[in-house]
Order: structure tokens, then C-alpha cells, then sequence
């Protein structure tokens, strides 16, 4: 055999600034698209985006409210981010969200006489069994019986939902509620309180551990490496003699206890109680996370703390501006198209290519 | 391009065709280099070349699917552009490509109908039938025209595929070494019809072949590719085999065969007992079929592709679920799970290595470990893997195989595929462990070069006292090879021989199971 020239060592840092100047430039595009529809809007575009920026980032106070909106964000995210990496595109990520948290709120009102600690921590649990089911139901039905992920998981977004809607109006409401048919509420020291006497709550930590376990399963384990083969060509998994069905379902299962862990952390920080507030968007806003950051975990955090941002300058965009609140997920709408589209892109540019020794 | 180009009208007899100086390049790789080609009128045109030597890419220059970046194709004596298969249809250009393209749930009669570019919105199917039996009565080989194409054998429908193109009144016809899924008798027969369309003036021929007996019987001239250059062309019937594997490989060549050691076969390693399963449709492929591999001992399977030999290598491989009987693995039953492939040391280079046993946007290194990532030391406390160590050890086989990449880290999709398949023998028997090992089509598309390599690892396994399984197309890898040869034929062995006893006649017609 021949001895081959091998470069001494290999650098691919071409392809890895590519991985980053094409979201970045997508996200630059969406922003000028955005800006068009302001401008039409009637509202000029250069300060829109300057009330967005301190709403988002200003001053300590807006940034808690980022942070906060960031929290849920990270973990629904992670629902789609995980099952990707196999190669299924999981968009169940607001139905395990709620399932999480009427699983949390269920678990809290039981355990309402333990103490605090306890309570809290088994409302973790349940709320992370809970999203778990729901998305691991959606990995089954997939690898047993064939059925679309992505076509089951969107269904059982409204079923939830629709369990949600009949739970608080029905078997869990709490008759004092009358605006807003809701749970009970728990006491307030059974709440999720803020990180050291600051407004944003634990559930922050939650996300941050979450994402960074999330990227060390997938990048650095046995189990990171089987689930990227399956994602990257299943026969050849399969030739590796991978189980792939088991891998697959663990998988959903993970990621759907992320998203419930989300759910939990709206009951427990933010409502202190259930009600059809749960379903807020969190779910769908997650899937822009995770596709924006390429289903990896670590960049799910920054991506999650900037689409926070925008969330939280939603209301400043209403009043000052006004323009319609619908806008902030108009502008979502054009950033997550724009990324899709950036997607199809990889490997048209030539700078980006690893030069040939 | 030339200024005064006649009105054009699509020939009534075979045209003139002739490249200058084509050069065809896709980004920095030259594909075709200033390649000239002359195909006079009526006469039978053999184009030979290793794989990868640029010979599809120049007729697809013909035919209009790539615009050749330098050169001039000049047909009945006129510069002429051919921007697309519709422009080449118009000089009466057609090809019969290496892959079907029939319309799998349509009849023979509505194919060709459909392959027809001046179909009227509005189909008159009586006229077209007309047409078609009138037609039918002139062709050089017959099938039934109401035969959905789903149920065609593969010979059968690479027969419709050529009754297409003269359907179409194509007086140029290039074929893509359309004689792959036919027998050696069928191949001979096509080419002898075809040959005597030529010989009558009716037709053009430019056959794309690396059979040699093709071009010494069938055609009159030949034009040799080696690495996109034009190295050598004449009359057939001016050179002989030797030369014109001189001009494809440059230069004679040793060729270098690993001998078979004289030794006699062990314990049974890999059996199959009843063994059945589907295709993808739920139609049976294998139905039943029972076979021993003994330790040091090479088994070939011999048979036309489509007759149940992919399902028999996906199942062996786990990629495919048996619909019944069992596998044995050195007497214990085998289900292809990652613990019993590697207790047993089972190994397997599948047809198709990119798509079968890689993961293309993995690294080189990452694809080497495929088989070992989670064991010591590649995977430490059993769950964490080390990339630094992959990365080691992918350097290592990349240097030990002659593998090139540009560095570990590369995309295994971005490899040649010569050195895709290298990638995967140095992953399979790289380590020496491998007690079991099924190949299928190995040198499928493969050089010379990387042909021999293979040849001489599997027979250097069996040597060791592996168990080979070796599924292939090519009769002359089989007779090579094999200790064994089974014929498969609708998923059933239905003959069984040996190299020194062979016969290619006899195991043609089990092929075509006869």
C-alpha cells in the first residue's frame, strides 16, 4: 500500500465558520425583511428594532425578562433538537409542554403537604414523565407502526391542549376561579422562586443543565455517536447491528422530558397553577430554537436568550408602535423561514471550502 | 460555434457524429479532457474505460444532460449545440441509460407511447396502438405490449428500453453498458440484433462497455478513455485484447493475485437454513433457500441482478427483517444484532458502500470506527467516546489502506468512491479478527487498481480460515474467487458448481432459470 500525504494536522475551521456566518447571515436577511414590513406598517424600521433591543437587552430589569422567556425556550427547543439528531423531525414540543405541566400541577396539589423541597422535586419529575409519554408515545407509534413523527406529534399538540382546556375547566377547576378557569394554586413557598433575589427563576438552571447534558449525550458518548449514525444513514446503522427502534424511542422520550420539564417550570415559576395560559407558544417558538442552532445544545442557549429577547419586546412593539401584537410572530415567522432557507445553501460557497492539500 | 447552421429536419438515416477536442470540467476535477471521437455513419462505435475514466460523462456531453466547456459535437457534419436531451432527440441522438426508466405501474404499450416529446395533449390511443403494433412488426425482439413494466424481468425491460429509442426512430443510439442485468446469451443476442440494424444502415451504434469479447465480436471501431483522456482508438479488427487493455490501464501491467492456499475447509461458519424474505413491496424474494460456508472457503453467488441476492445480503446484514427460517453463526442462531456480530467477528462489504455501510456527512475517522466506537479504547467507562482516539486510529488505517483524504475529519461522502470502498475494507478487516465475512458486487464500479486490492484482501481472508460469502454479478469475480459457485434464480439456489469444473453456458441458463 502506498503511504498517503496527510496534512500534519487537520484543520477544518472553513466549515465551521460556515456553520456560523450562514444563520448569522439568515437572521441579518430577516431583519431587513422585517424591516420592510414595519416600514409598511407605517412604523419606522431603525427604531423598531432599537425599542426590540432595549426591551430585549436595555437594562438589568429587561434582560431578567428575557432570561425568564429564555428558560422555556432552551428546554422546549431541546424536544426538537434531541429526536433530530436520529433524523425525525419532532414538532410535539407544545403538547409535551402542556402534558408537563398539568402532569407538575397534578403531582404539586397531591404533594401540597410535603415540604417545599420534596414537592418541588416531584413535580420535576412527573412533569418531565409526563412530557416524556407524550413524545415518547409519538417515537412508538413511529418506529412500530410506521406513523409520520412529525404528522403525530402536531396532533397530539391540539389533543393536549384539548385535555388541558377540559382538565381546568372540569375535573381540576378550582371553583374561586372565575375569570379563568383554573387549578388550585399552590402555596407560595411551593413555587419556583428566583436565582439569588433576582426575578429570574430556577428554571433557568433547569434549561442550562438540561442543554448542557443534551450536548454532552449527543457529542461526546457512545450514545451520542449511535443516535448521529442512525441520523446520518439509517442502513448503515442498521448494519452496525444498532438497535435502532431503542435508540430512537429513548431519544423522544429525553426530549419529551425536557419539554415537560418546561411545562413544570410555567406552572411552578410563573401561573403557580394551571390554566390555558400553559400553551403560550413556548412548544413552537422551541422548534425555531432548535432549528436556528442546528439542533445542538450548547448554541440552543444563546439562540433561545435572543428569541427570549424578542418575546419579551412584544408589548413595547404594541404600544409604542402600534403596530398589531401579531407582529413578533410575524417577525418570528420570517427569522425561521429564513434559517430553512439558509439550510439549502450549505456548501454553495466556495470560501467555505476546505482547501485541498 | 459555426454561423451558418442548414434548417434542420430529424434524419431519415444514421448521421455522422464526431467530437473535437471536448473538454468537460466540474469545478477544479477535469472530467473530459480535449476527448475526439468519430462515429461514421452506420457503423457499430465501442467507447472502453476503466470506471470513472470519463465515458458517461462524455456521452451525457452528446446527449445535452452537460454542456462540454470546450470542443465542438458535430453531427452530419455541422457544428451543432445540444443544450438538452430534447435537442439531441431532434438530431435523432438517443441513449438507453444504465438505470431503467420505465413508468413502473404502466404497460409496455403506454411507455413507449409516453417516450414519445410531440405527444399531443390529447391522446388518440387508437392511432397511437396502430402505430405501435405496426412498429411492433419491424422490431428486432418482441414483449408482450400489455405487460405492466412492474412485472418485467430486469433483461426484459432493458430490451424495452432499446425498443424505445428505435421506437422513437433514434438513428444514433448510445447504450451505457446496457448488458449489466442480462445474461452473457441475451447480451450476445441484443447485440447481434442491434449489429444487424448496423450492418443494414439503419442505425449508428455507441456502445459504452469494459467487456472486451463485446467489442471484439460486436462493433467495428473503438475510441479507449483512460482518466478523461482519449489514449488510444482504431478498427477493431486492427487490435487485439492486449492492446487495448494496454491503452485503458497505460502501459502492461503485472497483475498482482493473491494465490488461494490449498487448504481444506474447516467447521461451518455462517449457514442458512429456510431462509425467507420480501422485497419492499411484500413480494417474496427468497423462498427458502438453504446454504453452508465452511471456514476458509469462499462461496459465490452467481445470478442476475433483481433475483433475490440484495435481500439475501440485507437480511445477513440486518437491514432487512427474514420473513422465515434462521441464520447460524458458528452453530449459534444469528439475528444481527451488534453483540452477536462482534462475539461471531461477522463482517460485510456491501454493493453500494456509501449508501450500505457509511454515513457520508460523518469523518473518515468516524466511519473507521463505526464497528468499534463503544468497546476499549475507542469508548472509555463504556459511554464516553474519545475523539482524539478515533482520530488516532483513523489515521492509522487511512495510511495502512492508502486511503485518500484530505484529513481525518473529512466527510466520508466527499471521498472517490474507489476510496469510500477502501475506507470500509480497512473498517471490516482492517483489525484481522474477521471470522465471517459476506461481500456483495465489492468492486462494483471500482478501477483496476482498487479491484485487485479487494480480490487480494477476501482471498487473504479466506486463507486466514474466514468464511466468505461472496454475492456478485460478475461471473469472472466468481471464477476467480470462489471455491463454491450457487446460482441463484427467483430467490432459490438452483445450481451448484465449482471454478474447476464450470461451465458458463450451464450456469447461464440456471441464471436465467432455465
Amino acid at each position: 500500500m502506498s503511504t498517503p500525504a496527510l496534512p500534519p494536522t487537520s484543520r477544518r475551521w472553513r466549515p465551521a465558520l460556515e456553520a456560523v456566518a450562514l444563520p448569522v447571515g439568515a437572521v441579518l436577511v430577516a431583519l431587513l425583511l422585517f424591516g420592510v414590513f414595519c416600514a409598511v406598517q407605517g412604523a419606522n424600521p431603525l427604531s423598531v428594532f432599537k425599542a426590540i433591543q432595549r426591551a430585549s437587552f436595555g437594562s438589568w430589569y429587561s434582560f431578567q425578562n428575557t432570561l425568564i422567556r429564555a428558560a422555556p425556550l432552551i428546554l422546549t427547543a431541546l424536544c426538537t433538537a434531541l429526536p433530530a439528531r436520529l433524523g425525525l423531525i419532532v414538532i410535539g414540543n407544545e403538547g409535551a409542554l402542556v402534558v408537563g405541566g398539568l402532569a407538575a400541577t397534578a403531582a404539586g396539589l397531591a404533594a401540597a403537604s410535603a415540604p417545599p423541597v420534596v414537592a418541588l422535586t416531584i413535580m420535576v419529575l412527573a412533569g418531565m414523565a409526563g412530557g416524556g409519554a407524550w413524545i415518547g408515545l409519538v417515537g412508538l407509534l413511529h418506529y412500530q407502526r410506521g406513523v409520520n413523527e412529525t404528522i403525530s406529534g402536531l396532533l397530539l399538540n391540539y389533543v393536549a391542549i384539548a385535555v388541558l382546556s377540559h382538565l381546568v375547566n372540569g375535573p381540576m377547576r378550582d371553583p374561586a376561579s372565575l375569570n379563568k378557569p383554573s387549578s388550585y394554586s399552590f402555596a407560595e413557598t411551593h413555587q419556583l422562586g428566583g436565582i439569588a433575589s433576582s426575578n429570574v427563576h430556577y428554571g433557568l438552571v433547569f434549561g442550562v443543565v438540561f442543554a448542557v447534558f443534551a450536548w454532552v449525550l449527543m457529542e461526546h458518548t457512545t450514545f451520542g455517536f449511535k443516535a448521529r449514525m442512525i441520523g446520518g444513514n439509517i442502513r448503515a446503522a442498521r448494519m452496525a447491528g444498532l438497535p435502532v427502534a431503542r435508540l430512537g424511542i429513548t431519544t423522544c422520550l429525553l426530549g419529551g422530558a425536557a419539554a415537560g420539564l418546561a411545562g413544570m417550570v410555567e406552572v411552578a415559576a410563573i401561573h403557580g397553577r394551571a390554566n390555558e395560559s400553559l400553551a403560550a407558544g413556548y412548544g413552537y417558538a422551541g422548534i425555531l430554537v432548535a432549528f436556528v442552532a442546528r439542533f445542538r445544545g450548547l448554541p440552543i442557549i444563546l439562540v433561545a436568550v435572543l428569541l427570549g429577547g424578542i418575546l419579551a419586546s412584544g408589548g413595547i412593539l404594541q404600544r409604542q408602535f402600534k403596530l398589531p401584537d401579531a407582529t413578533i410572530l410575524v417577525f418570528q415567522g420570517i427569522v425561521f423561514l429564513c434559517i430553512l432557507f439558509s439550510d439549502s445553501l450549505y456548501g454553495r460557497f466556495a470560501c467555505f471550502k476546505e482547501k485541498t492539500a | 460555434m459555426s454561423v451558418t447552421i442548414p434548417p434542420h429536419v430529424r434524419p431519415k438515416h444514421p448521421p455522422d457524429l464526431e467530437l473535437v477536442g471536448v473538454t468537460k470540467r466540474f469545478g477544479a476535477f477535469t472530467a473530459n479532457e480535449a476527448v475526439s471521437l468519430k462515429v461514421k455513419a452506420g457503423t457499430f462505435h465501442a467507447l472502453i474505460g476503466e470506471n470513472g475514466a470519463g465515458k458517461s460523462t462524455l456521452v451525457k456531453c452528446i446527449m445535452g444532460y452537460h454542456l462540454a466547456d470546450e470542443g465542438d459535437i458535430l453531427v452530419g457534419g455541422h457544428s451543432r449545440e445540444i443544450r438538452n436531451p430534447q435537442d439531441a432527440y431532434e438530431y435523432g441522438i438517443g441513449m438507453v441509460y444504465q438505470h431503467f426508466t420505465l413508468v413502473p405501474a404502466m404497460t409496455v404499450a403506454e411507455n413507449l407511447v409516453l417516450s414519445r416529446p410531440d405527444l399531443p395533449a390529447i391522446i388518440n390511443w387508437r392511432n397511437e396502438f396502430d402505430r405501435l403494433y405496426a412498429f411492433m412488426r419491424t422490431a428486432p425482439f418482441q414483449i408482450d405490449l400489455d405487460t405492466p413494466a412492474s412485472q418485467l424481468a430486469a433483461g426484459e425491460k432493458q430490451k424495452v428500453e432499446i425498443l424505445k429509442q428505435l421506437y422513437l426512430d433514434s438513428k444514433f443510439l448510445i447504450l451505457d453498458e446496457p448488458t449489466s442485468v442480462l445474461t452473457p446469451a441475451e447480451a450476445d443476442e441484443v447485440l447481434g440484433l442491434l449489429r444487424a440494424k448496423v450492418v443494414a444502415g439503419e442505425l449508428s451504434v455507441l456502445l459504452i462497455t469494459h467487456k472486451f469479447s463485446q467489442v471484439l465480436n460486436f462493433c467495428d471501431d473503438v475510441t479507449v478513455l483512460r482518466r478523461g483522456r482519449q489514449t488510444g482508438s482504431g478498427r477493431v479488427k486492427d487490435l487485439t485484447a492486449d492492446q487495448m487493455a494496454a491503452m485503458m490501464m497505460g502501459g502492461q501491467r503485472e497483475p498482482k493475485i493473491v494465490p488461494k492456499a490449498a487448504t481444506a475447509p474447516g467447521p461451518v461458519s455462517l449457514a442458512l437454513r429456510g431462509l425467507c424474505a420480501d422485497r419492499d413491496n411484500g413480494v417474496p424474494a427468497l423462498v427458502g433457500v438453504d446454504l453452508e460456508v465452511r471456514a476458509g472457503e469462499v462461496v459465490g453467488i452467481a445470478g442476475i441482478s433483481g433475483n433475490g441476492q440484495r435481500e439475501l445480503v440485507e437480511v445477513i446484514a440486518g437491514q432487512r427483517e427474514a420473513t422465515g427460517g434462521e441464520i447460524r453463526v458458528q452453530g449459534e442462531v444469528y439475528t444481527s444484532t451488534r453483540a452477536e456480530a462482534c462475539r461471531h467477528q461477522v463482517f460485510l462489504l456491501p454493493e453500494e458502500p456509501l449508501r450500505n455501510a457509511c454515513v457520508p456527512h460523518m469523518g473518515v475517522a468516524e466511519n473507521l470506527a463505526l464497528r468499534t466506537f463503544d468497546q476499549p479504547p475507542l469508548a472509555r467507562a463504556g459511554f464516553f467516546v474519545s475523539q482524539a482516539r478515533i482520530r488516532a486510529k483513523g489515521r492509522e488505517l487511512i495510511a495502512r489502506y492508502g486511503i485518500k483524504t484530505r484529513s481525518p475529519d473529512t466527510p466520508i461522502g466527499d471521498l472517490s468512491g474507489g476510496n469510500v470502498q477502501r475506507a470500509v475494507l480497512a473498517r471490516e478487516l482492517g483489525s484481522g479478527t474477521a471470522r465471517v465475512l459476506v461481500a456483495a458486487n465489492p468492486c462494483f464500479g471500482l478501477d483496476f487498481a482498487a479491484v485487485e486490492t479487494i480480490h487480494g484482501q477476501i482471498t487473504e481472508a479466506r486463507n486466514r480460515g474466514v468464511g466468505v460469502l461472496l454475492v456478485s454479478e460478475d461471473l469472472d469475480e466468481l471464477l476467480a474467487l470462489a471455491d463454491r459457485i450457487v446460482v441463484i434464480a427467483h430467490g432459490r439456489f438452483v445450481y451448484e458448481t465449482t471454478p474447476a469444473t464450470a461451465d458458463i453456458t450451464t450456469i447461464g441458463h440456471h441464471m436465467a432459470g432455465h
